[in-house]
C-alpha cells in the first residue's frame, strides 16, 4: 500500500468562535492527485486553509509522518507544502519573475532555482512574455497560472490548489489541468485540488473527497464517485 | 403564602415588560441615560459638571471623525482644523457680532459644512495614507493660519478671544455650568438621533459601501465623488459644532487650542471608543477627557509616557475599541448560548 | 535673480536634512507597508543615545556607528514586542501605537536629558565650502551621506533575497506566509532598517538643528512631505522630494510677501497637497493598477 502522504483524522476548524469543518477525515497518497469537492460554502477552501495552519483547527494533521496541527503557516510551507490560494495570492506590485522568485525563497542553489523559472515558463509559455510586467496588471487566468507556478517553486511535496479553473475561460481550465497532470507525472508533485467543477477535477484526480456544510459524506476513487448516483445528480447535472 | 404569590406576580410583570420592550431596548436605554444625565445635573458640582461637558462635546467632536473615517473610510488626522473654525466662527459671532451663543451653532455648523466639502473635493483623488498626510498638513497649518497677523483684528492673534460665559436663560435658578451641560446634553441628543438615522438610511448604507468597496459601490451607480464630499461636509459640520460649543461653555479660544495634538486626541478618541460605532464616540470622549491628566497625575515628568503606555494597553485589550470589544463579547455569548 | 539662486542653494542644503528623513520614511513604507509617525523621535532618541555615548568619551566614529547598531536592535525589539500583539488589528489601531510610541519615546527623552539644546559635533566639520556662506563642509557632507545610504537601500532591496523577502512580507504577508517567508521577523527586520536610517539621519541633523527632544517634529513632518511628493514606493523619489520640500520652503518663505514668514510651513504643506492633488502617487511614484 502506497504511504499516505498527508493523514487528517477528526479535524474540526474554526473561525472564531464559529466552527466551519466537523470531524473530517482525509488521506492524500504520495503520488496522487486528490480532489476535495462540495458547494460553495461547504468548508473546502476552509479545509485547505486549516492544513497551512491559517486557522484554528483541533484534531490530527500529519505530513510525512510529522504532526504539523498547531504549528505557523510558514513551519508548515518549510516542510514541503505549497498552497495556490483562493483569490491567487498575487503579489501584485512586484514582477511576474519577482513572484516565481518569491516563491522559492525558502531554497538555496540560485541554479537550480533559475532553471525551475524556466521550467514554469515551459509550462506557461504567456508568463514569460509578461516577465517583466507587474503581476497586478495580469488577467485572471495568468495570475491562476502564476500562483501555480509560484507554488511549483517551492519544489513541494504537496501541492494545495484552491478552486484553480476559478473565473477561468474553459478552454484556459483545460489547458491549465492538462499542467497539472504533467507536472504531477513529471515533477512528482502530490496534489489536493479544491474544486467547484466536480466535472473536471473528477477527471482529473484519482481520489475524490465530498464535503457538505463541513462533514465529509463521501470518499472513494474519483471513478467510483463520479458514478455515484447522488453525485451525478447534484454535482455532476445528469 | 401571600408574598409568594406577590413575588411571582412581580417576576412576571417585570418579564412581561421586559418582553414587551425589547425590541426598544435602543429607545429604553437612551431614556435611561437621558433620565441619568438630568439627575447628575443638580447631584455633581459645578467643575466635574464643566468636565463631563467637555467630555461630552469631544464625543460629537469625535462622532463627526467618526463619520468620515468610521463609516466612509476616508483617514483624517486634522479634524482639529474643523474643531478650530467652529470655535471661531462662533467666538467671532459672538464677540464682534453680538449673536447670541445658540444662534452660533448652526452658523458655525454650514461654514464648516462648505469648508469640509471644500476640502472633500481634492481629497477625493488622495488615498488612504495620502489623504491622512493631507488633513495632517492641514492641523498643523491651522495654528498658523489663526496667528496669521493680517488676521489679527479678527481672530485676536495670538492671545485669542476672550468670551464671556452665558447666564441660564428665563432667569432659571441653576449655575452656567448646569445651564451649559443641559444644553450640551440637548444639542448632543438633536446630532446623536441625526446621525444615527443618517447611518441607518439608505445615504447612509451607500456611505458604509463606498468604504467597504468602492469599486463596487460605483458599479452600483452610487455617485462616489458626491458622497465622499458631502460626508467630508458632514463630517466637519458636527466636529465644527462641537468646536462652536467649546468656545462657548470654555468662553476662551486661542490658535494654540487647535494643534496636532487636538487631531491626533481625537482620533485616539475614536478608534478607542471604536470606529464606526456611535455610542463609542461618548467613550472616546471621555477617553480624550480624562486619560492624558490621569497620565500626568501618575508622573509630571513621564506623562506622555504615561499617557502612550496606556494607550497601547488600552489597544491590545480592545484592538476594535470599546464598541469593538462589546460586540465580540455579545458574539461569544450568543455562540455560547446558541451551541447548547 | 542672485538672491533666488541663493535661495535655491540654501533649501538645498536644509533639503539634504529632509531628504534623509525622507528616505527612512519610505524604507519604513517599504517595509511595513505604512507610516511610521514615531520615526523622528526614533531618530532623536538615536541622536541623544550617541550624544551620551559621546559624553562618556567614545570618539566620533566609534559612537556614531554603535548607535546605529543599538538603533537597529532597539527597532527589532520594538517591533516584536509592542507590535507583535497587534499585528492582526486593524491599520486605525496600528496608527494609534504609533501615536503611542511618539508621546513614550518623546517623554522619556526629555525625561532622561531634559529640554535643554545641546550641541552636537559633525563629523565634516562647519568650514564653509569653496568659500561661498549657502553650504556648509557639513551641508555637502549630509547630501552625500544621504544619497550613499540611499544606493546601499536600492540595491540591498532590488538585489538581494532578503530584500525580495521584506517586499514580498509588506506587500501581501499571506501569500509571502505561504512562500515560507517569516513574515514577523522581516517586518522586524524593517523596522531595525529604519530604525537605522534614522538614526543617521538624527545624528547628521543634530549639528544643524541643535539636539533637543522636539527636533524632529517638524522635520519629520517635512520628510513625510517629501517622501509623499516623490512618491511613497521611490526611495530616489523621496530624496528628490526632500530636495524640493527644502528648496520650496525656503524660496516661498522669502519670495511671497507678508505671508512668506508666517506661513512658511503652511505654503510647503499647501505646494504638496496640490501636487498630491495633481498626481496622486507622488511624483516618481508607482500607479499601483489593480484589476477589479
Amino acid at each position: 500500500m502506497t504511504a499516505n502522504l498527508l493523514e487528517v483524522q477528526g479535524l474540526d476548524a474554526f473561525y472564531g468562535p464559529i466552527q466551519v469543518l466537523y470531524g473530517v477525515d482525509l488521506d492524500v497518497v504520495s503520488g496522487g492527485i486528490t480532489t476535495l469537492l462540495g458547494a460553495n460554502g461547504a468548508g473546502k477552501t476552509t479545509m485547505l486553509r486549516a492544513l497551512c495552519g491559517m486557522i484554528d483547527t483541533k484534531g490530527e494533521i500529519r505530513f510525512d509522518g510529522a504532526s504539523i496541527a498547531g504549528r505557523a503557516t510558514e513551519d508548515i510551507v518549510r516542510l514541503g507544502i505549497a498552497h495556490a490560494p483562493q483569490g491567487r495570492g498575487t503579489f501584485v506590485r512586484q514582477t511576474v519573475e519577482e513572484n516565481l522568485e518569491i516563491g522559492a525563497m525558502t531554497r538555496r542553489g540560485r541554479a537550480a532555482i533559475a532553471a525551475d523559472i524556466e521550467r514554469v515558463y515551459g509550462y506557461f509559455p504567456r508568463l514569460k512574455e509578461r516577465r517583466r510586467q507587474q503581476a497586478g496588471t495580469l488577467s485572471g487566468g495568468e495570475q491562476q497560472m502564476l500562483a501555480v507556478g509560484r507554488a511549483l517553486m517551492l519544489r513541494p511535496k504537496l501541492m494545495l490548489l484552491d478552486e484553480p479553473s476559478f473565473g477561468l475561460a474553459p478552454l484556459l481550465v483545460q489547458e491549465l489541468f492538462g499542467i497539472l497532470r504533467t507536472m504531477n507525472r513529471d515533477d512528482g508533485a502530490s496534489m489536493l485540488i479544491v474544486e467547484q467543477n466536480a466535472a473536471l477535477a473528477l477527471d482529473l484526480a484519482d481520489h475524490a473527497y465530498l464535503l457538505e456544510t463541513g462533514r465529509l459524506v463521501m470518499s472513494g476513487p474519483a471513478r467510483e464517485v463520479r458514478d455515484n448516483e447522488t453525485v451525478r445528480r447534484s454535482y455532476l447535472g445528469y | 403564602m401571600q408574598i409568594e404569590t406577590l413575588s411571582i406576580r412581580l417576576i412576571a410583570s417585570a418579564g412581561a415588560v421586559v418582553v414587551v420592550l425589547l425590541p426598544y431596548w435602543r429607545q429604553v436605554l437612551l431614556l435611561s441615560a437621558l433620565a441619568v444625565a438630568l439627575v447628575l445635573a443638580f447631584a455633581l458640582k459645578n467643575f466635574v459638571l464643566f468636565q463631563l461637558t467637555l467630555a461630552l462635546i469631544y464625543a460629537i467632536a469625535i462622532l463627526g471623525l467618526n463619520l468620515l473615517t468610521g463609516y466612509n473610510g476616508q483617514f483624517s488626522l486634522g479634524h482639529s482644523a474643523f474643531f478650530a473654525i467652529g470655535a471661531y466662527t462662533a467666538a467671532v459671532l459672538m464677540e464682534q457680532l453680538g449673536v447670541p451663543y445658540y444662534w452660533t451653532l448652526p452658523v458655525a455648523g454650514v461654514v464648516c459644512l462648505v469648508f469640509g466639502f471644500l476640502f472633500g473635493l481634492p481629497a477625493l483623488r488622495l488615498e488612504g495614507i495620502y489623504l491622512a498626510l493631507a488633513t495632517f498638513a492641514l492641523a498643523v497649518a491651522m495654528p498658523q493660519i489663526l496667528k496669521f497677523s493680517p488676521l489679527e483684528h479678527l481672530t485676536g492673534g495670538v492671545q485669542g478671544i476672550v468670551l464671556l460665559k452665558p447666564d441660564p436663560p428665563f432667569g432659571l435658578p441653576i449655575s452656567s455650568d448646569q445651564w451649559l451641560y443641559l444644553f450640551t446634553i440637548g444639542v448632543a441628543l438633536v446630532m446623536y438621533v441625526c446621525a444615527y438615522q443618517l447611518i441607518k438610511s439608505r445615504t447612509g448604507r451607500a456611505i458604509i459601501a463606498i468604504r467597504d468597496n468602492h469599486i463596487a459601490a460605483m458599479s452600483m451607480g452610487i455617485n462616489i465623488s458626491l458622497y465622499k464630499s458631502l460626508t467630508f461636509g458632514v463630517s466637519a459640520l458636527y466636529t465644527g459644532v462641537a468646536g462652536a460649543l467649546a468656545a462657548i461653555v470654555v468662553a476662551y479660544v486661542a490658535p494654540d487650542s487647535f494643534t496636532l495634538v487636538l487631531a491626533i486626541g481625537l482620533f485616539v478618541g475614536m478608534v478607542v471608543g471604536g470606529a464606526a460605532s456611535i455610542v463609542g464616540t461618548l467613550i472616546g470622549g471621555l477617553f480624550l477627557l480624562f486619560v492624558p491628566n490621569i497620565a500626568e497625575s501618575f508622573s509630571k515628568g513621564l506623562s506622555g509616557a504615561v499617557y502612550g503606555i496606556i494607550l497601547v494597553l488600552t489597544i491590545y485589550v480592545m484592538p476594535s475599541g470599546a464598541a469593538g470589544l462589546v460586540r465580540l463579547v455579545l458574539i461569544r455569548l450568543m455562540s455560547r448560548l446558541g451551541s447548547r | 535673480m542672485e538672491l533666488f539662486l541663493h535661495q535655491v542653494l540654501a533649501g538645498l542644503a536644509t533639503g539634504g536634512i529632509y531628504a534623509g528623513m525622507a528616505l527612512a520614511v519610505v524604507m519604513i513604507y517599504q517595509a511595513i507597508d505604512s507610516l511610521n509617525f514615531s520615526q523622528g523621535e526614533m531618530a532623536m532618541f538615536s541622536t541623544f543615545i550617541a550624544w551620551q555615548l559621546l559624553q562618556w568619551g567614545l570618539p566620533y566614529w566609534g559612537a556614531f556607528f554603535l548607535t546605529i547598531g543599538i538603533s537597529f536592535v532597539a527597532g527589532v525589539l520594538i517591533e516584536r514586542v509592542v507590535f507583535k500583539p497587534v499585528q492582526n488589528a486593524n491599520i486605525l489601531s496600528h496608527i494609534v501605537i504609533f501615536i503611542a510610541l511618539f508621546a513614550i519615546i518623546n517623554s522619556s527623552a526629555g525625561f532622561i536629558w531634559d529640554f535643554t539644546i545641546k550641541p552636537f559635533p559633525s563629523p565634516f566639520g562647519t568650514r564653509e565650502l569653496f568659500g561661498q556662506r549657502l553650504v556648509s563642509a557639513h551641508d555637502a557632507g549630509m547630501v552625500a551621506v544621504t544619497l550613499l545610504m540611499l544606493v546601499l537601500l536600492y540595491l540591498f532591496f532590488r538585489f538581494t533575497r532578503v530584500g525580495l523577502a521584506m517586499r514580498a512580507a509588506a506587500a501581501n504577508p499571506e501569500s509571502a506566509r505561504l512562500a515560507g517567508i517569516r513574515v514577523g521577523w522581516m517586518l522586524a527586520l524593517g523596522w531595525g532598517m529604519a530604525a537605522a536610517v534614522g538614526a543617521v539621519a538624527g545624528m547628521l541633523i543634530a549639528p544643524v538643528v541643535f539636539l533637543e527632544p522636539n527636533m524632529m517634529l517638524s522635520i519629520l513632518l517635512y520628510g513625510f512631505a517629501g517622501a509623499v511628493v516623490g512618491g511613497l514606493t521611490s526611495p530616489l523619489g523621496a530624496v528628490i522630494g526632500g530636495f524640493s520640500v527644502g528648496v520650496i520652503e525656503n524660496v516661498a518663505g522669502t519670495f511671497i510677501p507678508v505671508v512668506g514668514s508666517e506661513l512658511k510651513l503652511t505654503i510647503a504643506l499647501a505646494l504638496i497637497v496640490a501636487v498630491l492633488v495633481v498626481k496622486p502617487s507622488g511624483l516618481f511614484g508607482r500607479t499601483v493598477v489593480e484589476r477589479v
